[in-house]
């Protein structure tokens, strides 16, 4: 496959930058909805994830990469008793998920060549699988079959993929980060899929001449030379790579002390979300962000930077209200937050 | 004089077919808008004729099915070699060339998605029907677009990506020009594109134009670059000059615009910064004044620094924004005057239902045992996964071993789901007589059955009649977000065409149930219509020509609401209410669930009528 852009060379769109990496150093805040204008790169900055990550260590022979370190998986190959804990370094799998995929290719099912040629009943694993440990990418997630996109949080949601059909009865870990990107004028997605995403980004078209410009003169210099250009990116992308491993490292000993919940809590009351999940969406995303900027406990500016991202499509719809509910979170933070 | 003008306009239309036929990829491609006869016939003929010897041409039918866009299972093959053998998709095919999307119009927004994603990328995934390939498809689509009317258009996630948009619209075969390259030409120049260059004055002045004429998509901008560096391939330069440049501005840029800016003579009257960004000295061009935000480098704002002289820079971007202006069409220039300034966003349709129609088409929702035939499809690859496990003890039974064997009971047919969709349609009186405090509740009143209808996955269009003729605000959409942009920007005052109005509501709601859509009309006026259908004053013609419209609606038994909204009712509205068919309402005695609870029953209705 041809050479992705580098994340680095990414003009401007800081939130949405924030809210991937961010989900790249924690993967339990619950995946990215990405939300906007066409044509302002949020394919891009995605598939520029994969070459940004640092690899990850996977049993030699898994066909689900599994960790080696983790004791109880329900992985049907490292669950065999003989199963060997070799490992190797591989990278991090963020797989996208094409419109027009078919169901038993993402869930995975039988194995058409074996059963045609051997008539013997195997799993072929789906995407589902090979996305494990990693990213799945949905565009335009507004447009994907409605089946389709259910069956994607659940098993986001559950971590693992349960497979009965045709005789098949297969359990298998698939452990991601769910990142969906659309525009909202091709139709809106259900509220009750909003809030399974963890960070919710908006992302517009920039406006100002420098800004554009440079947009274009960067796309053009890569379409040119793309590997001259990923080369000359190469050491920013190393500088953020080695950020993320640091984050990660730090993740476990960043404090969240009593204060930093109440605020969170009186963030959510304020803006009546519905139930816990941003609550705790904005506390664990405070937290990495803690651990992305080397600070050791979460502090109101944590909560102020990530608030947006954490609460803006958990609010009731409100259909008079003219204003987009990301003014509405900022007016709350405004409030109790004062910077 | 007039044959000059008419050669101009030609050479125009033309030059996208040859800078498509250069850079396909690059250029995204072209939508054509005109309707088939043969001067669409003669354009496609000299791009034809363009096209280097082997470059694929594929035309995609409205409506491919994924299996032969994509890709699928190839079924003869595989059964012949009893293992799984895939069958390229036509995106696939097309890998180096051009395809022509017929009736580009109709298309569905899923299945423009499944193109543009594959555009994008350059390469097609195909994960379907038990197999995965991933083959390179880049290439260039020419979208034909038939679109008469407003109701119609061409998906705007396409239409983004489409580098030029030519317009047919009153030019005849006879007269059209033959391009002086030739396919000889084009393989050359495709030979040259990788090493044209070009400066950072030239992405400047694009940028610059495209600010200028609010072109706010970042693809149309890179799209302009591209088709500046083709335009200089094709004319056998290295660098891309001001030709290329007001070139690409022209065919690129200036379809676009939406809106115009002063001419460096006129006052900026324009409030907007950007639109006033020509005006300034040379010395304060923004790129100097504001440096860029974020973590763009040093060394690329010097580069440019070196790269703008100022007397050479700004005579550039000034002679690309003279050529957009003298590029606009006169339609276009009266339409940005009209919208004061700004035209609204492109509109997609939005058009993602299904037909309704025998339960033989719609969504695919599963399978199930069963014959084909008679209208119902055998879904092969699940035949196939029924019949696999069986394979070897068939065998042992003594069927062939080469072959697949499979029996009736392992036949699968596809079971549809209709989908019928709901549009409602608001048909809004924003008149005086209307007086503008109750437009304002009915505005409230739309407002929350716009939050109704989101929940239930409707659709919604607002249709707004005031002055002398209804207007339509939204075609149909799901987005709630644009349906209370347009509203929010509807003013009031002036006359009361109803008659209008009531036929803009019907004429839509017809056009809506032709492509299987089910509708519900909503109307929202006192009832007093004071202009008739031709838009002559006079109360008593008028209340006739309503009626009439009334009768038509009755006619094609449409399912419609009447919301009286004078503050006391009229017997006059209730008779044009009854006229209609409708369900009759007044806004001073329904509340906001009332009104909710009338729409809803309305939609039942229609539903169970038609369906």
């Amino acid at each position: 496959m041809s050479q992705a852009f580098p994340f680095s060379a990414i003009v401007g769109q800081d939130e949405m930058k924030q809210a991937i990496l961010l989900s790249a150093v924690d993967p339990s805040i619950g995946g990215v909805l990405v939300f906007g204008d066409r044509g302002t790169g949020k394919s891009t900055a995605v598939r520029a994830l994969a070459a940004l990550l640092p690899k990850m260590r996977a049993v030699e022979g898994c066909a689900y990469q599994c960790d080696p370190d983790e004791v109880a998986s329900v992985c049907p190959v490292c669950s065999a008793a003989a199963a060997s804990r070799r490992a190797r370094l591989v990278p991090v799998p963020v797989v996208d998920l094409p419109l027009g995929a078919t169901e038993d290719r993402v869930v995975g099912a039988l194995d058409l060549e074996r059963a045609l040629t051997r008539g013997e009943k195997a799993f072929e694993p789906g995407l589902l699988a090979r996305a494990h440990r990693g990213f799945l990418y949905v565009d335009e997630v507004n447009l994907l079959e409605d089946h389709l996109v259910d069956l994607l949080i659940d098993v986001a949601a559950s971590g693992e993929n349960v497979v009965e059909r045709e005789g098949l009865s297969v359990r298998h870990p698939a452990r991601f980060v769910l990142v969906g990107s659309g525009n909202p004028e091709e139709g809106e997605l259900r509220p009750q899929l909003l809030d399974r995403f963890g960070l919710s980004v908006e992302v517009s078209t920039p406006t100002d001449l420098p800004t554009r410009v440079d947009v274009v003169k960067r796309r053009d210099a890569f379409e040119r030379d793309r590997a001259g250009f990923c080369a000359q990116w190469s050491g920013r992308d190393a500088k953020l790579r080695r950020r993320i491993v640091g984050a990660r490292e730090r993740l476990p000993a960043v404090r969240v002390p009593d204060a930093a919940l109440e605020q969170a809590a009186r963030l959510c009351m304020q803006l009546s979300t519905d139930g816990l999940r941003g609550e705790l969406t904005l506390v664990r995303a405070a937290r990495a962000l803690a651990a992305y900027d080397g600070d050791d406990e979460v502090g109101d500016a944590h909560l102020r930077r990530i608030a947006p991202s954490a609460l803006r499509h958990r609010l009731r719809r409100d259909p008079l209200d003219e204003s987009g509910s990301g003014v509405r979170v900022a007016r709350a933070v405004d409030e109790l937050l004062p910077a | 004089m007039q044959t000059d003008d008419t050669m101009a306009r030609w050479l125009r239309a033309l030059l996208p077919a040859a800078l498509c036929a250069l850079d396909p990829a690059g250029c995204g491609g072209v939508r054509l808008r005109a309707q088939a006869g043969p001067a669409r016939d003669a354009w496609l003929a000299q791009l034809r004729a363009l096209l280097p010897p082997g470059t694929p041409l594929r035309r995609i039918p409205l409506d491919a099915p994924d299996a032969r866009l994509l890709g699928g299972l190839d079924l003869a093959a595989t059964l012949r070699a009893g293992r799984p053998v895939a069958e390229r998709g036509l995106l696939v095919e097309a890998h180096g060339g051009v395809v022509l999307l017929a009736m580009a119009e109709r298309i569905s927004s899923a299945a423009a998605a499944r193109l543009t994603a594959v555009m994008d990328e350059g390469v097609v995934v195909m994960l379907r029907d038990g197999m995965e390939a991933r083959e390179a498809a880049e290439f260039g689509v020419i979208a034909l677009d038939e679109a008469q009317g407003d109701d119609e258009n061409l998906p705007a996630a396409l239409c983004d990506r489409l580098a030029c948009i030519v317009d047919l619209e009153g030019l005849r075969a006879g007269d059209c020009p033959q391009l002086p390259f030739d396919a000889g030409h084009i393989a050359a120049a495709r030979a040259r594109l990788p090493t044209v260059s070009v400066s950072p004055v030239v992405i400047q002045s694009l940028g610059a134009a495209a600010q200028a004429f609010g072109v706010d998509s970042l693809r149309a901008f890179m799209l302009a670059v591209r088709a500046a560096r083709a335009a200089a391939a094709l004319d056998g330069r290295d660098q891309v000059g001001e030709p290329d440049v007001t070139l690409a501005a022209q065919l690129v840029l200036a379809p676009r615009a939406t809106q115009c800016p002063a001419s460096a003579a006129e006052a900026p009257a324009d409030a907007s910064p950007e639109a006033a960004a020509p005006d300034q000295p040379p010395d304060s061009t923004p790129a100097e004044a504001a440096p860029p935000p974020g973590d763009a480098g040093g060394e690329q704002r010097d580069e440019q620094k070196d790269d703008r002289p100022a007397d050479l820079q700004q005579p550039l971007e000034d002679r690309v924004l003279d050529a957009v202006r003298a590029a606009l069409s006169p339609d276009l220039l009266a339409h940005i005057r009209l919208a004061g300034g700004r035209l609204p966003r492109a509109r997609s349709a939005g058009r993602s239902g299904a037909l309704r129609g025998n339960g033989q088409r719609g969504r695919p929702v599963g399978v199930r045992k069963g014959r084909p035939g008679g209208g119902l499809r055998l879904s092969v690859i699940d035949t196939l996964r029924a019949a696999a496990p069986w394979q070897v003890l068939r065998r042992r039974q003594g069927m062939p071993a080469t072959r697949v064997a499979v029996r009736p009971e392992d036949f699968r047919i596809v079971r549809y789901r209709q989908r019928t969709q709901t549009t409602t349609i608001f048909v809004v009186d924003a008149s005086g007589s209307s007086a503008l405090h109750r437009l304002g509740e009915a505005k409230g009143a739309v407002e929350l059955l716009l939050a109704d209808c989101y929940v239930r996955r409707d659709r919604v269009a607002v249709i707004a009649f005031r002055g002398t003729r209804a207007e339509l605000l939204l075609p149909p959409t799901r987005s709630l977000v644009r349906a209370k942009r347009s509203l929010a920007g509807l003013p009031g005052g002036g006359g009361t065409p109803l008659a209008a109005g009531i036929e803009a509501g019907w004429s839509l709601a017809d056009a809506l149930r032709r492509q299987g859509d089910t509708p519900t009309l909503v109307l929202l006026t006192d009832g007093r219509g004071n202009v008739a259908r031709d838009g002559l004053g006079g109360r008593a013609r008028a209340e006739q020509d309503a009626q009439a419209a009334a009768r038509r609606v009755r006619a094609s038994a449409l399912r419609t609401l009447f919301i009286d909204t004078s503050p006391r009712p009229h017997p006059s509205a209730q008779s044009l209410a009854a006229g209609m068919g409708a369900l009759y309402a007044p806004l001073s005695a329904a509340d906001a669930q009332g009104i909710s609870r009338l729409v809803k029953q309305a939609g039942a209705q229609s539903a169970g009528q038609n369906g």
